[in-house]
């Protein structure tokens, strides 16, 4: 292929990344130094430091570290599993299908069965635990963000698992080590990549959830997505929904850095 | 690269041939600008009765469409496209579309039907002198609770909310005007207030009410309060009567301390092809024996004097959709209060919002 009609293929890209990348950053940063009033102003960044904001920050870090964990505790061992079985694309499939269906229609389903007459209480009372506030708590919230990140989760976990060649199992169970030596020094270390990539895949939108805090948490947990939803569509105060979303892409590009893979060597073990 | 090229022509002829083709249909069936009305409303929020009467009436043919949201509906005004000649904005939205001329001016000449309607409606703040819009539906902002839920209790005031009794049992609508007007008027003050020490009482009066919130919610609280997930909920008028009509334990109730006044008006937009047409239609409605016909079918609260007459004693009667006088000069229409103030009353809902745990 000639380098022009390379570079002619490379327009489409190009428009693409400017048009729907830099363009929409560079007008999130400009409209963060505008006040209400439409002048140039530092008070959105003062009013992000107030007490208001930092709570805002620091509990959405709390719930998105939550949900991050709980979606990693059941997906590796999934994950795992799944390497294991013999009709892996089957079983990867029945994960992936439901992560097809739009979010919204599975937490409404989520209110009916997590409500006062739903299956969830109907189960506990028939247990003999007795009906409980299940929907509108922290509980809820994180159950549901979970459940909806979960395939984020296993997909690239699942994927480094099964490039991990299996003779460098059988090598380190040959030389004595057990299965769950082989598990902390040879598979986990080797897998890193994927676990990093998940918890990208989950952390970064759980800081931005805004839905099912409503649906879901009823409100009864906020965050930082719930904050720029609101000044944008209700308070038009787009200037400080802009500095929020400002401080939370700052976040994301940290997340990013802190976990990027800058050791790639260790991906390709069976070359080593 | 050349196949990409043809196919792209042959789209563009067909979508051509099409054009050509659907404007012959329209002028074959007599569908020209001046022939029909395209109307944009609310979903189920008039008798379909009357629009087949109109019709029948004056010839004209209405494209009636619905919308679910004021953003919505403003969003599909502002980028023109469809024609609507008629649209049912929410006052405050009607405030917002005067501002950024999106309206036609009506010509009252062509409107003789509006002197039915009530006094107290007209001439209100957010569209002074009713220049750009004619009141077709009004409500109020109240307490709706389950009778068997709460146990006999009756409510009668806002305070009532914050009885120890009601732990965890309240569904909030998610806005902050309703809300933080609600406390607002609790305590006494307007719910237009811009004193902020007003602004600061009713916010720490929100925080005490915490323990009894179940959760704050959007249109949801219609379904969660239908199936009897929560014994109480404040909410609209209108989504009141929605609910009261499928569960019969429920019951509403405007507090007496005072509350919002709303309404949804009939408005011309910019895009109206038809602006005769729109005036026929406005004034249809207006005729009381249409607004009574209307009132009865969609179940809302009419303006219309004349026609609230014709309209049986058990609706005209019911002090819940028609409240007493006392009750009704209470009631306050939401001021435009300008950006700043609304960022301060939406500020402080969400400070309340983030400390309720």
């Amino acid at each position: 292929m000639s380098n022009k009609s390379k570079n002619l293929f490379l327009i489409p890209y190009v428009f693409w990344i400017a048009l729907f990348v830099i363009a929409p950053l560079v007008l999130v940063l400009f409209y963060s130094f505008r006040g209400l009033d439409g002048n140039f102003t530092l008070s959105n960044y003062a009013n992000f430091f107030s007490s208001t904001y930092l709570q805002l920050t620091v509990s959405s870090f709390w719930y998105a570290f939550l949900i991050t964990l709980f979606a990693f505790l059941i997906s590796y061992p999934t994950a795992l599993l799944l390497t294991k079985t013999r009709h892996k694309q089957l079983w990867l499939l029945l994960i992936i299908v439901p992560s097809w269906i739009n979010i919204l229609l599975k937490v409404y389903a989520f209110l009916g069965i997590f409500g006062t007459y739903g299956l969830a209480n109907a189960l506990l009372e028939v247990v003999g635990i007795g009906s409980k506030q299940i929907l509108f708590t922290d509980f809820s919230f994180v159950f549901v963000s979970v459940y909806i990140f979960i395939p984020f989760m296993i997909l690239p976990i699942y994927n480094s698992l099964d490039k991990l060649s299996p003779t460098l199992v059988d090598a380190s169970r040959d030389l004595g080590a057990s299965s769950w030596k082989t598990f902390r020094h040879v598979i986990f270390p080797l897998t890193i990549d994927g676990v990093k990539a998940g918890c990208q895949l989950v952390f970064i939108p759980s800081l931005s959830l805004f839905m099912i805090t409503r649906l879901i948490a009823g409100n009864q947990v906020i965050t930082l997505g719930t904050a720029i939803e609101q000044h944008f569509l209700v308070t038009q105060d787009w200037g400080m929904g802009a500095t929020i979303a400002v401080f939370l892409i700052i976040a994301m590009i940290l997340i990013m850095f802190l976990t990027g893979n800058r050791k790639r060597g260790l991906m390709n073990g069976k070359k080593a | 690269m050349k196949q990409l090229v043809r196919m792209f022509i042959i789209i563009l002829f067909a979508a051509g041939v099409l054009l050509v083709l659907v404007n012959r249909l329209n002028t074959s069936q007599g569908l020209s600008g001046k022939n029909t009305l395209t109307v944009f409303n609310w979903g189920d929020y008039i008798d379909e009765e009357l629009i087949r009467e109109f019709e029948e009436e004056t010839g004209i043919r209405v494209i009636y469409e619905t919308f679910d949201s004021n953003e919505a509906m403003l969003t599909k005004i502002e980028q023109g496209g469809t024609s609507y000649d008629v649209a049912v904005p929410s006052e405050y939205t009607i405030a917002k579309m005067v501002e950024e001329e999106l309206l036609i001016p009506l010509d009252h000449q062509q409107l003789p039907n509006m002197k039915h309607l009530i006094p107290d409606f007209m001439d209100l703040s957010f569209d002074p002198g009713n220049h750009y819009s004619i009141p077709y539906f009004w409500g109020t902002v109240g307490i709706v609770y389950n009778k068997e839920m709460v146990g006999g209790k009756t409510f009668t005031s806002w305070d009532d909310l914050w009885d120890k009794e009601f732990r965890n049992d309240i569904l909030l609508v998610d806005g902050a005007r309703e809300i933080m007007g609600m406390s607002l008027n609790s305590l006494g003050y307007s719910l237009n207030t811009r004193d902020e020490t007003e602004l600061q009482e009713a916010k720490h009066k929100l925080n005490e009410l915490s323990p009894n919130i179940k959760a704050i919610v959007g249109d949801e609280i219609k379904m969660l309060i239908g199936t009897n997930e929560a014994p109480i909920g404040v909410v609209w008028s209108g989504e009141a009567a929605e609910i009261m009509y499928e569960n019969d334990d429920l019951d509403y109730v405007v507090p007496e301390e005072g509350s919002n006044l709303w309404f949804d008006n009939m408005v011309i937009p910019k895009t109206a092809d038809n602006a005769e047409g729109a005036h026929q239609f406005i004034n249809f409605m207006l005729e009381p024996e249409h607004a009574a016909q209307n009132a009865e079918y969609v179940g809302y609260s009419t303006p219309n004097k004349s026609g609230y007459e014709l309209l049986p004693e058990d609706i005209s009667g019911d002090d819940r959709f028609y409240p007493d006088p006392e009750i009704t000069e209470k009631l306050e229409v939401y001021d435009n209060l300008g950006k700043e103030m609304l960022a301060r009353y939406n500020e402080l809902f969400l400070e309340f919002k983030i400390d309720l745990r």
